[in-house]
């Protein structure tokens, strides 16, 4: 309903454009635009339909794959549609491998990240948004900076710590790293914080408040927006990291379903049908967390190219 | 009075880092500290149960002078990143100004162009396996189709690399959204006065659109080569756990500081490359700041 209004909208102010600005012999020049105009944006949505199409052919793909027979994966050509629905794959790749312990052990790991950079990430923007002090332009700047710098230059000598600490095939490399804060989170929570009145804090601060209280009861409550985003790229990010589980897990038990998922692989080759299956199942609570909270990951883009 | 606000400011300012604290001290255990280990151990012979000897430039000779497979995936890297950037770029401007239009269902266009950009890891490669599956998969399907006879992919050293742009450009949506939105930030009354003074489509995209949204071209591309540059993942998996591909064709160069550092254990080596890696980035990045004056607009400049 909306997009209507918003197109009817549109097509007012163009008329309004028209009879306002343009005189009277340049109106059959201006009709003849118009449906230029019209032209345009039927192309236009032919095209968007098209790209749509073909933007989606690989998830329908993965889907068709998934239920087909080995023998249909096989034969040639292959179908945009399975012969026969086999759903008994689903099952059948669940149980190829301990699908379930890696599930545990992903919600595990993700249930730490996304509360520890939610916290940390929060409680450091509150203080480069909110608190005036000496240096804190330093301290951004090198926020900022270590954006820039190549994660693996630092892996290396992070395995060589950890492992001194004794977190190898542990759960501690992969969680405690977000319980001290990320650049990108810190900027994207500053900059939603700047929106914040500082009124409303010295308010509190009037009141007696310390910039604690102030963080967990005004601060926390009025970025939840934010937060909510900051909450589910980190839990993006938890769910498909691949490299720190490579790196640091050797024992199966304690696998993530991204290992778990390579594991698969090397164990099936070329059985399509499950290993569709097996991804497919993987990347459903990220599907399905893109539909429910949409406007969070836009909103994560939009603050993190200035707060618009 | 004096006196009392002096503390107040001090109290702030403990305060402030007290709040900045745990960035502190992530910083100095996760990056600073870490950066300077690999920076010394760059120097060494250092492979995890020997002591560290000092070797002095020993790694960036032998890795400039001598090392034919570092040249390979410095050479993959470069290849990757030149072709995936640009085009990635050039495609989310595209997808963005079509997207920027005033059509039906177009929230619904949105989101649909904006999910494989969500989606990540290694179902997504397994699936783009599958789908560049010569014979079995849907890319030479479709391409069949329009007659065109597909290439091996995967399996043809001349053609790893695109497969992974291919890939790449699937999930453009990420930068096409920050597109979109700065497009949708440039002043209606622009494309009013055009229109009126009869300004073709094309003609006010180029002329009004692009120069508008420079700044996060300029943002876009200095991210997405930093990005490149550490291109690991995809390659891993889909060069069939980390062995680089048919003629290591992608034999990326993390993929290979990684069979160094974590295969061979050539920590020191390995932490070289690392060194070696960061002075690109880092140069490329200078360059790109160097640059931007000349094409980046930004509103409210004087020109």
């Amino acid at each position: 309903m909306a997009k209507t209004n918003e197109e009817t909208k549109y097509l007012d102010e163009q008329d309004k454009l028209e009879s306002q600005f343009v005189p009277n012999t340049k109106l059959r020049y201006m009709e003849h635009r118009g449906n230029r105009n019209n032209m345009w944006r039927i192309f236009n949505f032919v095209l968007l339909a098209a790209g749509s199409l073909l933007i989606l052919s690989p998830l329908w793909w993965m889907f068709a794959t998934s239920l087909k027979t080995m023998a249909e994966v096989m034969s040639y050509p292959p179908s945009f549609f399975p012969e026969s629905w086999e759903w008994t794959n689903y099952i059948r790749a669940w149980n190829a491998a301990p699908f379930t312990t890696y599930t545990i052990n992903t919600i595990t790991i993700t249930t730490f990240v996304v509360i520890g950079s939610v916290v940390a990430n929060s409680f450091i923007a509150y203080g480069f948004a909110k608190i005036p002090f000496r240096g804190k332009s330093i301290w951004f700047a090198i926020v900022l900076s270590t954006m820039m710098i190549p994660g693996f230059v630092t892996l290396i000598p992070q395995y060589i710590l950890f492992s001194n600490l004794g977190w190898v095939n542990t759960y501690y490399p992969l969680i405690v790293p977000h319980f001290f804060g990320s650049a990108f989170y810190i900027f994207l929570l500053r900059q939603f914080y700047m929106t914040i009145p500082t009124e409303l804090i010295e308010a509190a601060k009037m009141e007696g408040a310390s910039h604690f209280y102030i963080w967990w009861k005004i601060g926390l409550p009025l970025t939840k927006p934010a937060l909510a985003t900051v909450a589910i790229f980190s839990f993006n990010g938890a769910w498909n990291d691949f490299l720190g589980p490579l790196l640091y897990l050797n024992d199966e038990n304690l696998y993530t379903l991204q290992l778990g998922l390579a594991v698969f692989k090397g164990q099936l080759s070329t059985q399509w049908n499950y290993l569709m299956a097996g991804s497919l199942l993987v990347l459903l609570p990220v599907i399905l967390l893109f539909f429910f909270f949409q406007k969070y990951f836009i909103q994560g883009i939009n603050l993190s190219s200035g707060g618009k | 009075m004096g006196k009392r606000k002096l503390t107040m400011r001090r109290k702030e300012g403990i305060y402030g880092y007290i709040f900045i604290l745990p960035f502190i001290v992530g910083f100095f255990a996760f990056t600073a500290g870490p950066l300077l280990f690999s920076l010394a151990g760059s120097f060494t012979d250092y492979n995890i149960t020997s002591q560290m000897n000092f070797t002095g430039v020993e790694n960036y000779q032998s890795l400039i002078m001598e090392d034919g497979l570092f040249r390979t995936s410095l050479w993959n890297t470069i290849y990757y990143v030149a072709f995936s950037v640009p085009l990635t770029t050039i495609g989310a401007i595209f997808i963005s100004s079509l997207l920027n239009q005033n059509v039906p269902g177009i929230r619904y266009f949105r989101t649909l162009y904006y999910l494989p950009a969500v989606l990540s890891g290694v179902g997504v490669y397994l699936l783009w396996m599958q789908l560049l599956e010569p014979g079995t998969g849907m890319v030479n399907l479709i391409l069949g189709w329009v007659g065109i006879d597909g290439p091996n992919w995967l399996y043809d050293p001349d053609w790893t690399k695109p497969s992974l742009i291919l890939m790449k450009l699937w999930s453009v949506g990420g930068s096409m959204l920050l597109y979109l939105a700065s497009m949708q930030g440039v002043s209606k009354n622009l494309y009013e006065a055009a229109e009126i003074d009869g300004a073709s489509r094309l003609r006010q995209f180029f002329h009004i659109t692009i120069p508008m949204i420079t700044p996060v071209i300029f943002f876009d591309v200095v991210t997405s080569t930093i990005g490149g540059f550490q291109i690991f993942q995809e390659a891993y998996i889909m060069s069939g756990n980390g062995e680089g591909g048919p003629a290591n064709s992608l034999l990326f160069y993390n993929l290979y500081m990684w069979n160094q550092a974590f295969e061979n254990f050539n920590m020191g080596y390995a932490m070289a490359m690392s060194w070696i890696l960061f002075v690109i980035v880092f140069v490329l990045t200078i360059i790109n700041l160097k640059l931007a004056p000349r094409w980046v607009h930004y509103e409210g400049e004087e020109k």
